[in-house]
């Protein structure tokens, strides 16, 4: 593996292995000195055009635990702004012999295009509305940790699908490790193309997210409505959202008396009172904050992986 | 405003020169009212030229085999050729004369941006691809929206000489779409404006388009609209809307976007009595409604772009900006029917939109980066390789939808004419049979953005001709 572009890149196998050393590095997270010896002498750059906090820390945390010299390079806007173009950016850091790249860009493909540029291996953090693979694998090692093999689970992810690179990234590790994915969202928030997509990659389709949760789901992954969506005319206020398609305390409690193990999912950070009611996101059934303390431990088996000079078997 | 005939020997380079503010055309009249209907200035010098063994077409598509006389500018004879004396032999044995082409779209990018390209470079794309008069669009830096501006860019074409360079004025002040430009002054000046264009940008106001139609009736000049609603297609649409642009996460660009335009242009210009010509019409949805239009008499052109035909949206899927452009690349089904409206006359022009970038303009990320790609060098090759050579277009077609039809739509009273005694020597040889593989690295354009390189293509330019003097050979454009 060179580098972590999409979620595609990685096969059943490769998700396996990434998840297993995951395990591994999560026991390290528990440990008083958590120190590994295994990136000593590697440069990992988290180059940064968007803000993000988590992300960021769980990777700069993730290089540093395994003793990677980690620095951290924010640029806010776009690099056509500052009159030099994206590639000579990355291609200045390349310059300085760096063994790996995190990149997390506003805009979608910029990771594949710097991949096409440097030596470095390259991590997609993010890249605008298309994908983000290390999200997709922590949610995955949450949900696998309560509820084991998603092999046959039922997952459903509502919300902004349009703009989300979380359910993206999701919809093919899911349906990679077997899981049956069901997609809710009012149908301007609905990808262009998804009927053929969704034919294409095995994906259910609804737009009733009570019939949904009706069905006892095993998790239910709630997205986060963008602020600029909710003058952008997707939908006509918040309030409407919420009734049609937030986790509100009454669907909470639909979903457990239907499925009283389900558990529930947020990438964050979250819009109390929006997407997800203050319930939901404090239930016992809620891995929100499991989810943020899978991202180092990913992080660190993504980097592992890249980085270590060999193939890691569990 | 009577054009005089030029004395033969006039340097046309000069001709303008402390007259910027009269009316006096430049150069000379014969096409448009600007360039010279025979050899003048530097061609001076140019050889008179037989053709031997070359095929060429009659009007009805017959095709004739035989010689050609290129004298002073003019054909003078066809067929068999008596008096050879004088004439400097060209064996086109296996190569096929056409009217040379006209491009009814190309961006030139002077004045403003001449790191990409200037009229000179352009003008050298130009010949090398077989044009031999182009349309300017009026998108530089500053906007062609005065007479000054539009007389400008015809100097600096006839500075060069390689190719007629026909300047578009644009439709607004300022590409912007709120205020008409000088349409009547660029068209009285001695640029002789006819096609009126705020391309890369929608004249999306209909109050704004219904004026400029109706404005532009009392000098039957036609508009040539960028068909997108900005409403439905923003700045940031780049990607075909569908199953693709969803899955990169890209801004989608919808066929209906461009439909809805046309469709209301097309009831504008049967209420207005004006022209409307579509500029790069991308998708069935926009065809059907040109379709429409011109049954129903309404006077409506369009044309396609080689790029359109040929290339899929499918090529987005590694981001490489080099497949960026406006519209987007379409889906196979919109691709079959674009060749079919171009086959059976709904859409009557081929156009490059010829579209020079630097480097550095091109490689931010996907959708930073500048929208547009090379076009003048390839789209002979494009054509013919797509259609002529697997049988579903003659060779006469394609003469008629790469220099008839648009030297008709802009006006050029001197391109797009029979091979007959008495006419223009504007021509192109090109060879059939040849295989080329473009190399954007050989290009004549100061820029590299070309979706072509690395692809084999059969059928090449190898001679392009203005008024008989040759401004490229064997592909290889000559200096300015």
């Amino acid at each position: 593996m060179r580098h972590l572009l999409s979620s595609a890149d990685l096969g059943r196998d490769d998700v396996r292995a990434l998840l297993a050393t995951a395990a591994e590095m999560h026991e390290v997270q528990r440990r008083d000195v958590k120190k590994l010896p295994t990136l000593r002498g590697r440069t990992v750059i988290n180059l940064f055009f968007e803000d993000s906090t988590r992300t960021r820390s769980s990777f700069e945390i993730a290089g540093k635990w395994m003793s990677a010299d980690t620095i951290n390079i924010t640029g806010k806007g776009s690099s056509t702004s500052k009159g030099e173009s994206l590639r000579d950016t990355v291609m200045t850091i390349d310059a300085m012999s760096v063994d790996c790249v995190v990149i997390r860009h506003m805009a979608s493909g910029a990771a594949h295009q710097v991949a096409q540029w440097v030596d470095a291996s390259v991590v997609n953090a993010g890249d605008g509305t298309h994908e983000h693979p290390t999200q997709a694998l922590l949610d995955a090692y949450t949900m696998e940790a309560r509820l084991g093999d998603l092999e046959g689970r039922r997952v459903a992810i509502v919300g902004d699908l349009t703009h989300s690179r979380v359910f993206r990234s999701n919809a093919i590790t899911l349906r990679t490790l077997g899981a049956e994915v069901t997609l809710v969202a009012p149908p301007t928030l609905m990808p262009s193309g998804i009927a053929s997509w969704a034919r294409a990659d095995g994906l259910t389709l609804a737009d009733d997210l009570d019939a949904v949760l009706a069905d006892g789901p095993d998790a239910v992954m709630m997205l986060r409505v963008q602020r600029e969506r909710m003058s952008g005319g997707f939908f006509p206020t918040p309030r409407e959202y919420t009734v049609g398609y937030g986790l509100t305390r009454e669907r909470l409690r639909a979903l457990t008396s239907a499925n009283p193990d389900a558990v529930i999912c947020h990438p964050g950070p979250m819009n109390r009172g929006l997407e997800i009611s203050a319930d939901a996101a404090d239930a016992a059934s809620s891995l929100v904050l499991d989810q943020v303390s899978a991202g180092v431990a990913v992080r660190m088996a993504v980097l592992y992986h890249l980085l270590a000079g060999e193939e890691v078997t569990a | 405003m009577t054009p005089t005939n030029p004395s033969s020997n006039r340097p046309i380079g000069h001709v303008g020169d402390g007259h910027a503010s009269s009316n006096r055309p430049i150069g000379h009249v014969g096409d448009g009212g600007v360039f010279p209907d025979r050899p003048i200035g530097r061609v001076s010098t140019s050889r008179d030229l037989l053709l031997t063994g070359v095929t060429w077409y009659e009007p009805d598509g017959t095709p004739r085999r035989g010689d050609l006389a290129l004298r002073e500018g003019l054909v003078t004879e066809v067929g068999t050729v008596e008096d050879t004396e004088g004439l400097e032999r060209l064996d086109a044995d296996g190569l096929t004369a056409l009217p040379g082409f006209v491009d009814l779209h190309t961006h030139l990018r002077q004045p403003g941006r001449e790191d990409a390209e200037t009229v000179a470079s352009g003008s050298r794309a130009a010949a090398a691809g077989g044009y031999t008069a182009v349309l300017a669009m009026a998108n530089t830096t500053p906007v062609t929206d005065t007479a000054e501006a539009a007389e400008h860019i015809v100097e600096l074409g006839l500075a060069c000489g390689l190719v007629d360079v026909v300047p578009i004025g644009a439709v607004t002040k300022g590409l912007a779409g709120t205020e008409l430009a000088e349409l009547g002054l660029m068209h009285r000046s001695r640029a002789r404006v006819r096609v009126f264009s705020d391309d890369g940008h929608c004249v999306s106001d209909g109050r704004v388009m219904r004026r400029a139609l109706e404005y532009l009736r009392a000098v039957d000049g036609v508009i040539s609209q960028h068909s997108q609603d900005p409403a439905l297609a923003g700045p940031q649409a780049c990607c075909h809307e569908g199953e693709l642009s969803g899955r990169l996460g890209l801004p989608g660009w919808p066929p209906v976007a461009e439909a809805s335009i046309i469709a209301r242009d097309a009831m504008l210009a049967e209420h207005t009595g004006g022209r409307v010509h579509v500029a790069h019409v991308t998708t069935a949805e926009g065809l059907d409604v040109v379709r429409w239009a011109k049954a129903r008499g309404i006077r409506m052109t369009a044309e396609v772009t080689p790029h359109h035909l040929a290339l899929g949206t499918d090529l987005l899927t590694g981001y490489d900006p080099v497949y960026k452009v406006n519209p987007p690349l379409r889906p196979a089904e919109d691709r079959e029917a674009l060749a079919e409206g171009l086959l059976d006359g709904t859409i009557d022009a081929v156009a490059t939109d010829h579209a020079p970038h630097a480097r550095h303009d091109k490689e931010h990320a996907f959708v930073d980066a500048a929208f547009g790609m090379l076009g003048l060098e390839t789209a002979f090759a494009v054509v013919h390789d797509l259609l002529v050579a697997p049988g579903r277009m003659s060779m006469s077609d394609l003469a008629r939808v790469m220099s008839l039809n648009p030297a008709r739509i802009a006006g050029l009273t001197g391109h797009g004419r029979p091979l007959r005694p008495g006419e223009p020597a504007n021509l192109v040889l090109v060879d059939p049979a040849a295989s080329v593989t473009v190399d954007r690295d050989a290009s004549a354009s100061l820029s590299r953005n070309s979706p072509w390189h690395g692809r084999s293509l059969t059928g090449a330019v190898h001679t392009t001709i203005l008024r008989g003097e040759t401004t490229a050979r064997e592909g290889e454009p000559a200096p300015c």
